[in-house]
């Protein structure tokens, strides 16, 4: 099953070594990984997309509340919640290209944020699977390149994580 | 005195004076060269002088696991820190408290692969509880404040914090702090009451009830807790090697260990049990096999543990309780006390005479007809020597698993050995830290010959500190564990298991300023631990005992097997 982990960790040095080692050392998958510091600088909130039965999830979040570091860990999945992930595209946009990928941009909610003769950059967020399917929407030989941020999730109404 | 200013290097020896630190086993180098200046000026604390750093850390591991307080070890960047390593994964595995002090490069330097600079915090994270890396002197007493205390709480465990050079020549205010909180580090201690209930309920409704104990009894300082527990209940308990100690085990309810080469009794009872009791013990491969295997019987499983993550890790259980071992025994000690329900004397004595049956077949029997010295022999001799009080220190092999099967331990903290990363090696400086904690006691050191010449530049230590230390050398010839397994399995093709060109250890041991003595007929061997005790008291002995080479460990219990799928003698 696919899980979604939100955590509050001190903002040290080292930190983000501390999660990403304890999940290469015992073998954990991560799918992505995100992080930076909240509007209390001292702390940085990360978001761990992985995926395991529910006996390695279970021992995945105890073996992060473990570390020293972390203040606080919660299972997204576990409830209701928001996912959101960021793109930037670059893909072709010459010829006939170019009125399509702004047609494709519009229909996905994207933004072109960055125009060449050649090129367009569309600036895209949504859910993972909204990203995947812009992706296969359009043309594959005229995706140059793409960046994805990896998800961030926040749970839904007044499920709130804070210390 | 309130705003004077020291700088970082005495800060780190007035912490460990503040802290109540009688004893730190440490190597100088270059980048903690400061740091000893001021262990020089210093009368708060000892320092002991080691031959090699992984002696330091496995000494103070060893001081930690004897006298229950937090061990301190002072190693150099670089290969001092790197020598460090195994030593601090070894106490990481058994979760022993201790705080490692390693000298790093200075700040400007870190990162340009500076002469010897290595990433101490990256190098040690995964075999820490915690690490750090202090940037500003103004830290450094309150990372070693924080640095004790997770060691010391919780779960222990080591913690190392890494000094740039530059911080020990900095300075400022120096206050130590009185506590600490921190608000990602909250271990509980208390267990839950309404799960302690559920299980005091249980184990009252037992009919073949089980009490496996482990290292965290020990750790915990539950023993008498553990111990009232089982005789108030008249149940069946055993433990793990890390355990040992933690219920008295020339008792009769107890029986024996458990495990890879645990009793017949115990296994048996373990894998046939109804309701078991885990305490502090972390269902190790080791302990119980295949979990497969384990799962075939159904049973229900109570599981204390301070760790979270140490519950439900390799078996489902089904009342955890999360909490110091001593205080949540103590409430089902109240709340069994108190229940109208007594357990069901007429399922309890038919269990008895079901484990009676396994104990009679006397797994830990061996041939005492064969003129050969048996190692077996020599632990049960130095049991009645001692008179059961030495603090017994191990090496790993075959030799560690007889003087845990055959020396038996009614005191907890008395059997000091390494038993998750099984660190050859470990032996000969944990009897160190063992006879520095306590210079009057009975010190053994059970080791082998492959064990022993991984750390044997510590008689030079123990010469410096005339430390009496007894080493018990079961000198078999092999790297006998690992020609155990060449034998069963591996059609005894002794693969680099045999070692040839020994040194002479009586001379080896003289060459030291030590007494050596040889033993080479049964006959001799009482005599000969009568004289290290007696005779030799103040001295360090070292008695090579030429043990049967072909001796195996029983019973044992195949890897990928069952408990009760046992290889008997
Ligand atoms: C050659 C060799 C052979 C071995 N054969 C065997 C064998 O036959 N049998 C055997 O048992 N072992 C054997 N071992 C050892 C084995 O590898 C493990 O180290 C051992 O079984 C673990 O013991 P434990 O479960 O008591 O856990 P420990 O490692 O001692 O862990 C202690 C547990 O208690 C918890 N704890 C700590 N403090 C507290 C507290 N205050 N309150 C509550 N909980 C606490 C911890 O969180 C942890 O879960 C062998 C080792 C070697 C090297
Ligand atoms: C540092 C280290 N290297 C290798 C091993 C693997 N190992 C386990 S027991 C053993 C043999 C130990 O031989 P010895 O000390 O002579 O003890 P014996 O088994 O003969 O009693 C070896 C090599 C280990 N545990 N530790
Ligand atoms: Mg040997």
């Amino acid at each position: 099953m696919r899980h979604i982990i939100s955590l509050l960790m001190e903002n040290e040095s080292g930190a983000l070594s501390r999660v990403a080692g304890l999940f290469s050392a015992r073998g954990y998958n991560i799918e992505s990984l995100t992080v930076a510091p909240t509007e209390d600088a001292t702390l940085s909130r990360m978001t761990i997309v992985t995926r395991g039965s529910d006996d390695v999830i279970e021992q995945i979040t105890k073996q992060l509340n473990k570390l020293v570091d972390v203040v606080k860990v919660q299972d997204l999945s576990d409830g209701s919640h928001i996912e959101r992930e960021l793109m930037l595209v670059k893909v072709r946009a010459s010829g006939d290209l170019r009125e399509e990928m702004k047609r494709m941009a519009d229909i996905f909610r994207g933004r072109i944020i960055d125009v060449s003769d050649k090129t367009y950059t569309v600036e895209l967020t949504g859910p993972g699977s909204k990203l995947d399917a812009f992706l296969q929407a359009i043309d594959p030989a005229a995706i140059l390149e793409t960046v994805r941020t990896g998800a961030s999730g926040i749970g839904r109404g007044d499920r709130i994580m804070k210390i | 005195m309130a705003d004077m200013e020291l700088t970082g290097a005495e800060i780190v020896c007035s912490c460990l004076r503040d802290e109540g630190v009688k004893h730190v086993f440490g190597y100088p180098g270059g980048a903690v060269l400061n740091i000893y200046d001021e262990i020089y000026k210093q009368t708060a604390f000892e320092h002991i002088l080691v031959r090699h750093e992984q002696a330091a850390v496995h000494a103070a591991d060893a001081y930690a696991r004897c006298t229950g307080q937090v061990g301190v070890a002072i190693v150099t960047s670089g290969p001092g820190a790197t020598n460090a390593v195994t030593g601090i994964a070894t106490a990481y595995m058994d979760s022993i408290p201790m705080v490692v002090i390693s000298g790093q490069v200075p700040t400007a330097a870190i990162g340009q692969d500076a002469f010897q600079e290595v990433d101490t915090v990256g190098i040690t994270r995964p075999c820490v509880k915690h690490n750090f890396l202090v940037k500003d002197v103004r830290d450094l007493a309150s990372t070693i404040k924080k640095a004790f205390y997770i060691a010391a709480t919780g779960r222990p465990g080591p913690v190392l914090v890494d000094v740039p050079k530059d911080i020990t020549q900095h300075s400022c205010v120096y206050e130590y702090p009185k506590s600490v909180s921190m608000r990602s580090y909250n271990p509980t201690s208390k267990g839950h009451a309404g799960q302690i209930k559920k299980a005091a309920q249980m184990l009252l409704e037992a009919k073949r009830p089980m009490i496996y104990t482990g290292g965290g009894v020990v750790l915990g300082n539950a023993a008498p807790q553990v111990t009232e527990l089982v005789r108030l209940l008249g149940y069946p308990a055993t433990s793990t090697l890390m355990g040992l100690g933690g219920y008295p085990a020339p008792d009769p309810l107890f029986l024996g260990m458990l495990g890879m080469h645990g009793t017949i009794e115990a296994n048996m009872a373990m894998q046939h049990c109804d309701v078991l009791l885990a305490v502090g013990a972390r269902f190790d491969d080791r302990v119980i096999g295949n979990p497969k295997h384990f799962a075939k019987e159904a049973r229900r499983i109570i599981h204390i543990d301070v760790d979270p993550s140490s519950i439900s890790k390799r078996v489902r259980v089904d009342v955890p309780i999360v909490g110091e071992v001593a205080q949540v025994v103590d409430e089902m000690l109240k709340q069994i006390k108190a229940s109208k329900e007594k357990p069901d004397q007429t399922a309890l004595k038919a269990w008895w005479t079901q484990i009676e049956l396994w104990r009679a077949q006397d797994c830990m029997k061996y041939d005492r007809e064969s003129g050969k010295i048996k190692p077996q022999y020599v632990i049960e001799k130095l049991y009645e020597v001692t008179g059961g009080q030495a603090y017994v220190t191990s090496d790993v092999g075959q030799h560690q698993m007889w003087a845990a099967q055959y020396y038996p331990f009614d005191q907890p903290r008395r059997w000091i050995n390494s038993g998750g990363l099984g660190t050859m090696g470990f032996g000969l400086p944990a009897a160190m830290g063992v006879q520095m904690a306590f210079p009057d006691a009975a010190v053994a050191c059970i080791t082998g010959e492959g064990s022993i010449q991984m750390n044997i530049q510590e008689l030079s230590t123990c010469k410096e500190w005339k430390l009496p230390i007894k080493v018990i050398l079961l000198n078999n010839g092999y790297l006998g564990m690992v020609r155990q397994w060449q034998e069963f399995f591996y059609e005894e093709r002794y693969a680099e298991s045999y070692m040839t060109s020994l040194p002479d250890f009586v001379k080896l041991a003289e060459a030291y300023g030590h007494v050596g003595i040889q033993v080479e007929k049964p006959e001799d061997v009482e005599p000969a631990l009568r004289d290290a005790f007696g005779k030799y008291k103040d001295r360090l002995v070292f008695i090579n005992f030429l043990t049967d080479p072909r001796e195996n460990v029983f019973p044992m219990i195949p890897a990928g097997k069952g408990l009760s799928e046992m290889i008997l003698v």
